[in-house]
């Protein structure tokens, strides 16, 4: 379990990271919490030349009432997330989901930002934050911009983000009062979810994403729709994989990972409008 | 002197805590990736991408040229260093075939992680980095992946032997001949079974390590190795180097865990000493979990068709077993004989008669060789049965529990001679069975079933049972010569006690986990009349303990616990003669109680073992002829086995709609004879039934049709957690074993023998209401929703 050789520098602050990436392009890689690109360095399935630390980056980790959203710095750990009074509040479902995310020792370290720049569809924060109608924001050479998290996701561990930018901050709208579950299907606790489904329901209202059934993770918004316009519950689970495009791997076949999207939707839209 | 009072000796049975965990977990034990060794070159093993593969060429002039690299050998260069191929120390039948199997592939690579080049270097980096920089041209073969296309030929992968076969097994035993068949006609009810033992990988959490050193001078060398077997493999590695034997030191410091994959010889052994020997330097080597994965052994991996015979009543009047048996690659140390550990097995813990038609063709695959994993043929052969019972009581349409009742051995038919010839040495059945469904509330989960498992209901209950014997304590080496197998079974200990009364015992086990120092201590202080933490347990070095034969088989306790008792008693029987002879007495009027000699009827007249320990030291008062100090050293081989068993229960519920199944409740009622220590007891259990379940539910080394491991990582590879495995209830009764004197039976394997067959049917239980008559292991969510699937699309037509 020896990387491939590579340097490291130390970035102080937001500013000092972005000035390095642009120093280094695309042979840099920012490491937050570690807890996906190491492994991938670990196996040599990646070998970035230069490893920019923003794990020290303090004003980055933060979870702030701002209104109409929450902000949660980028470097906020998962337990912070999973913990926070704020986020209990008017996010619950994203500080759930967080209590999901590996196990106590990952949540420890991992970041949310980390989890979303990274990209993995299979990744319970993505799919949350996307079902939540989360904004990134994310910092370049030139300044700030804003995404929104439907635009962001591009491909498998494939963002929006420019090799010289850096996400910083994530906008999640309150909830303001709305049902919500989270429904994580897999084989061991630790494991990343088989299937996932984030929902939200507010009477014709419904917001849900889906973890694992493509390459990024899927906005349901057939979902949403059909119970914008008043369908059954399980009218509207049935249209769970519509967005998605699921692959086989050992856990489960294509086939099997449809027929578990629409279940696990259908178990959180009810458990969401109890 | 004074006296010292008698004290009651009661120290086996307690719930000692282990002496072993506080420097375990305080991080103070040292594993072989700990040591420091100074100067030390760092191995790494470039290995085959491919199952099966022609080896075209060889290009290291890149590696050469990273700094810290000092030499990269491929298999032709080390050709001459092995005095003979890697060892298969069981060649089960006098035509067995076994491919010469070397530490570097010469020509042709026959497994995804076959051994293709060596790298030594001064650092690990730089050892690692070498590997990338290896260019080897391969002509890629068809591989061999199914068992029965292996046995097809139609893809010989050994082309000297001809055949993909290694060899056939057979056991038939007939009270008169044919009489198998005639059972087979004349039977009222038969079923016919087909059965999948997955390939499974041993996951020890310490991944191999060794270090070997040599010596400042004279040739020696040490070894150190995460192993289970130091006394094995100094005998094997001297062979196969051809080193004189007493100048290989092996020394298995503090080892995390092994599950049998530690009981072998393996190539990096056999690299670090020959290179060691070949640099006059430390040469060492740590294993990645992916290699560990792909060129450590693995188990199981059988296709077993099971079919039993009975009478009106459900009594089994013939069984019949076809096994096909998965070698892998290669031979390894002992992995053709694992099928046979199972092969007396096939008739369970019930009574049938002498018509039982056994016999294992195994077959050469271009996969990781298998070798002795946990249980090693005897939870495969349980499995078969079990689920074999409920299959006939589906047949029979009554239920498992009242057919097993119709046919366990009695409890008053013991010492049980079996259709095999082999004896049983105690047991009764039904008492553990009947625990452990009291333990179980087996009535209300019935009721609460039926109530539950309505029509339309996507959640079902389901009861699953397993009772199990286990042929352990390896072995009365007469029975081993009987197999082929090429050592014997005995064990060998050496108790010494020192002039200040403390004791050494030198026993020639070697634990990796099981708390042997801890249970020694307690069989030695019961004996001697000291207390525990006044004996020392000695171990896993074989400067130190010469003679033994290592731990697997859950033989450690049954033979090597049995023989310190042995040491013991001749350590007693001497203190008695210096005894006798400073109390001015004859030996016979002595008793010994609480380590204290006494003359029976005047308590006044004693003598303590301190008092005896320091006089034999200075040996200025004994009996005429009798030799200073106080030790004695036994090799002891058991009469028999031992022959554990026990009942568990689980219950389970699916969800139709996912296929998840979660256990509810797990009961296990062991009987493994006499306790020494129960915490202990618990503790193999605990971690034995959680390696069944995961059978049942969670692990397979997964290969695609080219041969490759696809689940090579512990994310893909699921081994359970805590969190993945539910509370288990242990109980337990207690038959002692009449074979040896502190009536002791293995538990090692025990928990593991029970747990998957357990489970399993208790997911067939749950759906049967859904046709669902069989399922694969593991039951994965997708495994257990697909087999609902088709049972109940069949159920439509």
């Amino acid at each position: 379990m020896i990387p491939a050789a590579f340097d490291y520098k130390r970035a102080s602050s937001a500013a000092e990271a972005i000035s390095l990436v642009s120093q280094y392009g695309s042979d840099a890689k920012f490491l937050a919490g570690g807890h996906s690109l190491l492994p991938l360095m670990k196996l040599r399935l990646a070998q970035p030349a230069m490893l920019i630390d923003i794990g020290r980056v303090k004003d980055l980790s933060y979870i702030k009432d701002a209104g109409n959203h929450i902000a949660i710095g980028a470097l906020t750990r998962h337990m912070d997330v999973e913990t926070s009074k704020v986020l209990h509040e008017h996010a619950p479902l994203l500080a759930h989901a967080a209590g999901h995310v590996g196990d106590a020792q990952v949540r420890h370290r991992g970041t949310i930002g980390g989890s979303i720049a990274h990209a993995d569809p299979a990744s319970d924060l993505p799919a949350t934050t996307l079902a939540l109608g989360a904004t990134y924001v994310v910092q370049g050479p030139k300044g700030q911009r804003e995404i929104a998290a439907a635009n962001f996701y591009k491909g498998f561990l494939e963002s929006d983000l420019a090799a010289d930018e850096m996400l910083i901050e994530i906008r999640v709208p309150k909830m303001q009062g709305a049902g919500w579950s989270f429904q994580k299907f897999n084989r061991r606790a630790q494991d990343w979810a088989i299937v996932g489904v984030a929902a939200w329901r507010r009477k014709g209202e419904a917001g849900v994403a889906l973890v694992n059934m493509g390459s990024t993770p899927i906005l349901a918004t057939s979902v949403a729709g059909a119970i914008a316009k008043g369908a059954s519950i399980s009218d509207a689970a049935a249209m769970a994989s519509n967005e998605a495009d699921p692959q086989s791997d050992l856990n489960a076949s294509t086939e099997y990972r449809k027929h578990l999207a629409s279940v696990l939707v259908r178990r959180a839209l009810e458990a969401a409008s109890k | 002197m004074t006296i010292t009072e008698n004290k009651p000796t009661n120290i086996i049975g307690t719930r000692l805590l282990r002496r072993e965990d506080p420097p375990l977990l305080t991080g103070e034990a040292k594993f072989t990736n700990d040591l420091s060794i100074p100067g030390a070159l760092h191995l790494s093993v470039l290995r085959s991408p491919y199952a099966h593969a022609k080896i075209k060429s060889i290009n290291v002039s890149a590696a050469l040229k990273i700094a810290g690299v000092v030499a990269v050998y491929t298999g032709k260069d080390l050709q001459t260093a092995w005095a003979a191929p890697m060892p298969c120390a069981w060649p089960v039948t006098p035509d067995m075939k076994n491919p010469p199997h070397f530490p570097l592939a010469i020509d042709k690579v026959n497994y995804v992680g076959d051994g293709v080049a060596a790298v030594l270097a001064t650092n690990e980096t730089a050892s690692r980095d070498a590997l990338d920089a290896i260019d080897v041209e391969y002509e890629p073969l068809q591989a061999v992946v199914d068992l029965e296309d292996a046995l097809s030929d139609k893809n010989v992968i050994h082309k000297d032997l001809g055949t993909n076969k290694s060899y056939t097994w057979p056991l038939l035993v007939e009270e008169t001949p044919g009489c198998v068949e005639e059972a087979f006609k004349k039977a009222k009810y038969k079923i016919k079974e087909r059965y999948v033992q997955q390939r499974l990988i041993p996951m020890a959490m310490e991944p191999r390590a060794i270090a070997a050193v040599p010596q400042p001078f004279g040739g020696d060398i040490t070894l150190y190795s995460s192993t289970q077997i130091p006394h094995i493999l100094k005998v094997m590695t001297a062979l196969t180097l051809g080193i004189p034997e007493q100048q290989v030191r092996v020394v298995a410091p503090s080892v995390g865990g092994g599950f049998g994959s530690k009981l072998d010889v393996y190539a990096e052994e056999l690299l670090c000493m020959a290179l060691a020997r070949k640099h006059s330097a430390p040469v060492r080597w740590v294993e990645e979990r992916t290699e560990n994965t792909q060129a450590t052994i693995q188990g199981r991996g059988q296709i077993q068709h099971v079919e039993l015979a009975a009478d009106e009543n459900g009594k089994i009047t013939a069984v019949r077993v076809r096994i096909i048996g998965d070698m892998g690659a290669y031979l390894q140390l002992v992995t053709p004989g694992v099928p046979l550990l199972g092969a007396f097995l096939y008739a369970g813990v019930y009574d049938i008669p002498k018509a039982y038609d056994f016999s294992c063709t195994s077959v050469f695959t271009n996969l990781t060789p298998t070798d002795a994993y946990r249980g090693a043929g005897r939870p495969e052969a349980t499995y078969a049965i079990e689920m074999a019972i409920e299959a006939l009581a589906r047949e029979m349409k009554i239920d498992s529990f009242e057919l097993r009742k119709r046919n366990y051995i009695k409890k008053e038919q013991f010492p049980y001679t079996a259709f095999s010839g082999l004896t049983y040495d105690s047991g009764d059945h039904l008492l553990a069975a009947e625990k452990a469904a009291t333990m179980t509330d087996l009535a209300g989960v019935r009721a609460q079933q039926k109530k539950q498992n309505v029509p339309g209901a996507t959640k079902l209950l389901g009861v699953g049972m397993s009772s199990y014997f286990e042929m352990c304590g390896l072995a009365p080496s007469r029975v081993l010569a009987s197999l082929n197998y090429s050592a014997g079974g005995w064990e060998a200990a050496t108790v010494r006690v020192l002039p200040t009364n403390k004791v050494q015992v030198i026993t020639g086990t070697s634990p990796h986990g099981q708390g042997h120092e801890t249970s020694w201590a307690m069989i030695a202080s019961e004996k001697l009349g000291v207390a525990p933490e006044d004996v020392d347990v000695l171990h896993s070095d074989t400067a130190i303990s010469a003679l033994g034969l290592d731990t697997y088989g859950s033989r450690s306790l049954p033979v090597g616990g049995v023989a310190i008792a042995l040491a013991c008693d001749k350590v007693i029987e001497k203190a008695k003669l210096i005894a006798a002879h400073q109390l001015e007495c004859a030996a016979e009027d002595l008793q010994f109680v609480g380590g204290t000699f006494s003359v029976k009827g005047s308590p006044d007249r004693a003598l303590p073992l301190a008092a005896i320990a320091f006089g034999a030291f200075t040996a200025h008062n004994l009996p005429e002829g009798c030799e200073p100090n106080l030790e004695a050293q036994v090799s002891y081989d058991p009469p028999n086995f031992s022959w554990p068993f026990g009942t568990h229960m689980c219950v389970v519920e699916v969800d139709t709609e996912t296929g998840a199944v979660k256990i509810l409740k797990y009961i296990a009622v062991d009987d493994c004879g006499n306790q020494i220590n129960p915490l202990i007891v618990e503790g193999q259990v605990h971690g034995g039934v959680v390696q069944g379940i995961a059978q049942a539910l969670f692990e397979e080394a997964v290969y695609d049709s080219d041969g490759n491991l696809k689940s090579s990582n512990l994310s893909e590879y699921l081994v359970p957690a805590a969190s993945d495995v539910p509370a288990i209830t242990t109980g337990h009764t207690i038959t002692p074993s009449p074979t040896n004197q502190l009536g002791v039976k293995g538990v090692g394997e025990a928990g593991t023998i029970g747990a998957a067959p357990t489970v399993m049917t208790a997911i067939i239980d749950a759906l049967s209401s859904l046709g669902v008559t069989s399922m694969a292991m593991p039951a994965s969510p997708q495994t257990v929703w697909k087999t609902i699937q088709e049972a109940t699309r069949g159920g439509k037509k």
